[in-house]
């Protein structure tokens, strides 16, 4: 946990961050490719020799990713092994797409995958083409022998991608017919992760595949367990959790795109504190927005990062008012002991009370994407009573901001 | 941790229910349990809406007005003058956007 509030912290600084993107960026597992030794390109004998028009074709034209250990050779045409051990690199490259938007094109080919040597009888593991899920997962299934059949959601989760419908019944029937699995095992069972169930239908798959769907335990750790009780999960593997860890992997996200827009907020923030009657005056533009341009990181930090991390611990169920309820506590600490934010104007008290606790309850509510037990008709009703406040409080503080320049420049 | 009280949309017959317990293998809120070979709703606040209850179920004793509880969608939603969408656009999104 350490690490990660580490990372948050030097993500705080602009430049700093973007040396870390550079280096970064250097290093990407993902796209480097190695022939395997011997075989050359993947696929090519094998699959000439049986001669099949009916075989599968093979992603990997160029060669297998490094996570390619092996190659097992069926009547249906090769199929990759994957390690099921992850490497450094990998775990950085995890890292990574927690952090950047290098998740947006972290993905694997999708097709038929073996972890070590299966038969006929292997069980049939159902993932996403998400390289971080299809890692968890193949990892997950160290020592054994089983098949991992990776269906095209566009590189998203599988979680996410069932949301949307891609993990979905249409794309993993068309999986099974395609890659021929039928005619690689004698069993009709596959294990499907049970958060990919609100995309799929088990029967119509059961119907259009012949195969019966499992759903597995929700997180991928609990597999071995799962198969040595007889293909059955405990209730506590069938919950989903949200524990201080699994919200504070997902703050960065959070956090990112948040900064981006930062430097319009100061700006505004900047310009109007520089209007003079006789111009912009820069010099006294940095001193009185110093406090404001604080305070929206402060903002930030409490809506986008401490309301995450101590949600359970914050009173009301609502995101929104968690948020403000948060962004209230730290800015009352603020206008009382720190001196930047004892403003002499009681406008600029008030708009400190206004504004940035809710900036903070808006930043808090964008954590209901990320969370893993808030719905939509709450989200929507929470927005209904939200946005009329958010939007209200906005002009509020520049109508305060107003009547200080008006106060400043003596008019009245 | 529990969302907001009395929003979630769920609604179940069970007169149509087979007991297959499909809907408590999939639901990850521990939402449906088994009561004399009946499925049975125990606390609604603990759904969240991700319809696999109502997916699984081939004997349509389920419904939920399915949907991701993503601000961000709904916001863009509104916006666009669409469903909640979770499509940001590429790379400005926030943990929804997956």
């Amino acid at each position: 946990m350490k690490l990660y509030h580490h990372w948050i912290v030097i993500c705080l600084h602009v430049h700093v961050r973007e040396v870390i993107m550079k280096i970064l960026n250097t290093i990407d597992p993902a796209q480097s490719l190695k022939p395997l030794q011997g075989g050359g390109a993947c696929c090519g004998p094998v699959l000439s020799m049986s001669g099949g028009a009916a075989m599968r074709s093979c992603p990997y034209k160029g060669g297998y990713p490094e996570w390619v250990t092996d190659e097992i050779t069926t009547a249906e045409g090769p199929v990759p092994v994957a390690a099921t051990v992850l490497t450094t690199a990998e775990k950085f490259a995890h890292l990574r797409a927690r952090l950047t938007n290098f998740r947006m094109r972290f993905s694997i080919e999708p097709g038929l995958y073996a972890v070590g040597s299966p038969d006929r009888n292997s069980d049939i593991f159902i993932s996403a083409n998400y390289t971080m899920s299809f890692d968890i997962l193949r990892a997950s299934l160290h020592g054994m022998n089983a098949w991992i059949l990776v269906i095209d959601t566009g590189g998203i989760n599988v979680w996410c991608a069932a949301g949307k419908g891609t993990f979905g019944t249409e794309e993993l029937v068309k999986r099974i017919n395609g890659e021929r699995i039928a005619m690689l095992v004698d069993h009709r069972k596959i294990i499907v992760p049970q958060l990919g169930a609100p995309g799929v239908s088990a029967g119509q798959v059961k119907k259009r595949t012949g195969f019966r769907v499992l759903y597995g335990p929700v997180r991928a750790e609990d597999i071995p367990t799962y198969i040595e009780n007889g293909y059955t999960a405990s209730p506590a593997m069938r919950r989903i959790r949200f524990t201080m860890k699994d919200r504070l992997v997902l703050t960065p996200m959070e956090l990112n795109p948040a900064m981006k827009k930062l430097p319009y907020l100061i700006f505004a923030v900047l310009l109007v504190f520089g209007l003079k009657p006789e111009g912009i005056m820069f010099r006294d533009a940095a001193a009185g927005a110093a406090p404001f341009a604080a305070g929206a990181v402060g903002a930030l930090i409490t809506g986008a990062f401490l309301t995450p991390v101590l949600l359970p611990f914050i009173p009301f169920r609502s995101f929104a008012l968690k948020g403000w309820l948060l962004g209230m506590a730290v800015f009352l600490l603020m206008i009382t002991h720190v001196p930047l934010f004892m403003f002499e104007s009681d406008y600029l008290t008030a708009v400190t009370l206004v504004f940035f606790p809710l900036l903070s309850s808006y930043l808090a509510l964008q954590f209901t994407g990320a969370s893993t037990y808030t719905n939509l008709s709450g989200v929507k009703k929470e927005l209904k009573y939200g946005l009329p406040v958010y939007i209200g409080g906005t002009v509020i503080s520049f109508l305060l901001l107003a009547a200080y320049k008006i106060h400043e420049w003596g008019i009245l | 941790m529990k969302y907001l009280k009395e929003t979630a949309t769920l609604t179940y017959s069970p007169e149509k229910c087979t007991g297959c317990g499909r809907c408590v293998e999939v639901c990850p809120h521990n939402v449906f349990s088994m009561s004399s070979g009946k499925a049975v709703i125990g606390d609604r606040d603990r759904c969240m809406e991700c319809g696999a209850c109502a997916k699984n179920c081939d004997f349509g004793a389920i419904y939920v007005d399915a949907g991701v509880g993503c601000a961000a969608a709904v916001i863009n939603g509104i916006l666009r003058g669409t469903e909640p969408s979770c499509d940001c656009g590429g790379t400005s999104g926030s943990a929804c956007c997956c």
